[in-house]
């Protein structure tokens, strides 16, 4: 009994040291990324290309999702709202709870399962080739030259995914709201112009945009430079990607939105 | 003086070991490389072959010992002078490495993007001249996923010879390929190194076609040198890892089968659970 008891405690205490171990390596890769960011700002094409494939080729699973979220949100406000004989605020219901809320999150999380996956599993190949390797051998960093423009890409991409999507969401909004259920349209874009505060609901949307850029890419590029070179490896690293990026997303937006919103 | 003197071998390797963690790779590994000559290291695969290319390219550090190339002792340069270092040697990887997002003429011009200020017109002639030594210059617009494993690993090493390198190493080229590819990856990495006065190393268990064109040949087992000599003594020798080695004979000290219980003892094991 006593045996197992130590072995348990062994085999908890060995899973912890790999988390910490792990966490510090990753914490590590993120500065070398952040120091070898010159190439990618420097020769900004290599960020431009990548931005291409993950913001531009991630846009219509944004814009449809964006779509239909708004679309759902029209609809169950209506019928929330409209119990207390307010249905003229729809269009501050749906506003606010895209740019506080389901924009910078949905949209990150669409992010990280479109893009940050694809990341990881194109770097985690390369490396799984040896073609990180044949990068080293000519003199070449992979960290500066595959790493930091992904990163930067994912950064500069984020932000903008969200917006589109907020966009989007309330734009189907309005077509549920105003085109199918009949919200008087002044109403509903008078009343969101006066309660949607920039600097409040905007910006703050976007300080969590950028900051689940920077946690999806800082995952998805470290994910995919720390797999184990087989197909094995790649797909548990794409996996850990999703599921690690996810949950991230989840909690920074709860203390983001601790901070931001506590006066409120 | 400077440290780099024609009279030395390009790379030498003195006194050294290597281990992963606690698992020891190479033991008191000693060789040479003179300048201009192609030199072989034989073995059966984990036998610390590649390990051994790794240290002279500096992805490995070794665990005591000197490596020395071109004079310097690759443990103690910092990621500058190793860099530095690293733009004098090209390198051949087993399946070439290509990067897959760029075409055949984006991957030979890689380097030269990298570490020169020429301008696009004298590096497209650089690349068609690389090219056309590798017998590829039609294939320059061809992605890697378009080309079989031999044209795959004829752009690699014009890739590898892109900035006319000092050292060619080469990670068991000869792996996976057809006889035609084999015997014309065989010349090009004996012309090649002529052409460019460079010195090479190859990696390798294809004994007949590295035999045709190295001046030496290392023979590495469990981490250590155990024969070396040229082609014809490696043919003539009667030590017993090397003769099962090059004549290919299943009887010999690399056993066949990998260690266990005896046999009897497990078929009866079996037997007796069902």
């Amino acid at each position: 009994m006593r045996e197992r008891l130590f072995a348990a405690l062994r085999w908890l205490g060995k899973r912890a040291n790999d988390r910490i171990w792990r966490l510090g390596f990753a914490s590590r890769f993120f500065l070398m990324t952040l120091l070898y960011s010159g190439t990618a700002l420097r020769r900004f094409f290599l960020t431009v290309r990548e931005i291409y494939f993950t913001g531009a080729l991630s846009l219509i699973i944004i814009l449809v999702s964006g779509l239909f979220v708004g679309m759902v949100l029209g609809l169950q406000g209506y019928d929330t709202l409209q119990r207390y004989g307010s249905s003229e605020a729809l269009g501050v219901l749906v506003a606010l709870s895209l740019v506080r809320e389901l924009g910078p999150v949905v949209a990150a999380l669409l992010f990280a399962s479109r893009a940050g996956s694809a990341i990881t599993a194109e770097i985690g190949l390369m490396k799984a080739t040896e073609q990180l390797s044949a990068m080293e051998m000519m003199a070449v960093n992979p960290i500066a030259r595959v790493v930091a423009p992904r990163f930067w890409a994912g950064v500069v991409s984020m932000p903008l995914l969200a917006a589109l999507f907020s966009a989007m969401g309330v734009f189907g909004g309005y077509l549920v709201g105003v085109q199918l259920i009949g919200v008087d349209e002044g109403s509903f874009w008078s009343q969101m112009q006066a309660s949607v505060d920039f600097r409040e609901d905007i910006m703050n949307g976007v300080i969590k945009s950028f900051v689940f850029g920077v946690i999806v890419s800082w995952i998805a590029v470290f994910e995919g430079y720390d797999a184990e070179p087989t197909a094995e490896g790649v797909s548990g690293a794409t996996t850990r990607t999703v599921v690690t990026s996810s949950l991230a997303i989840l909690a920074a937006d709860f203390i983001l939105t601790a901070f931001m919103f506590r006066g409120v | 003086m400077s440290a780099e003197s024609s009279q030395e071998p390009l790379v030498e390797l003195t006194n050294v070991n290597f281990a992963y963690d606690r698992r020891p790779i190479l033991t008191g590994i000693n060789l040479k490389i003179p300048r201009g000559k192609v030199v072989a290291i034989m073995g059966i695969s984990g036998g610390g072959k590649t390990t051994t290319l790794r240290l002279i390219g500096g992805q490995r550090k070794a665990t005591s010992g000197q490596v020395k190339v071109a004079g310097q002792d690759v443990a103690n340069l910092d990621s500058g002078g190793l860099y530095r270092l690293r733009r004098r040697m090209g390198m051949l990887f087993q399946f070439g490495a290509l990067f897959t997002d760029m075409s055949v003429y984006d991957n030979v011009a890689f380097q030269m993007r990298e570490h020169t200020d020429l301008p696009d017109d004298m590096i497209h002639d650089l690349v068609m001249m690389k090219l056309e030594a590798v017998g590829l210059r039609g294939a320059a617009r061809l992605m890697p996923a378009e080309l079989s494993g031999g044209m795959a690993r004829r752009v690699a090493l014009a890739r590898a010879i892109a900035l006319d390198p000092m050292l060619i190493m080469y990670d068991e080229p000869f792996a996976g390929l057809d006889p035609i590819s084999l015997s014309i990856i065989g010349d090009l990495i004996r012309s090649l190194n002529d052409a460019l006065g460079a010195s090479s190393i190859i990696v390798t268990h294809d004994v007949q076609e590295s035999m045709k064109i190295v001046d030496y040949i290392y023979f590495v087992s469990e981490g250590k040198i155990v024969a070396e000599g040229t082609a014809d003594d490696i043919r003539n020798s009667d030590a017993p890892y090397v003769h099962q080695f090059v004549w290919g004979e299943a009887d010999g000290p690399v056993a066949f089968h990998y260690p266990s219980c005896a046999y009897g003892d497990e078929i009866h094991e079996v037997a007796g659970h069902a």
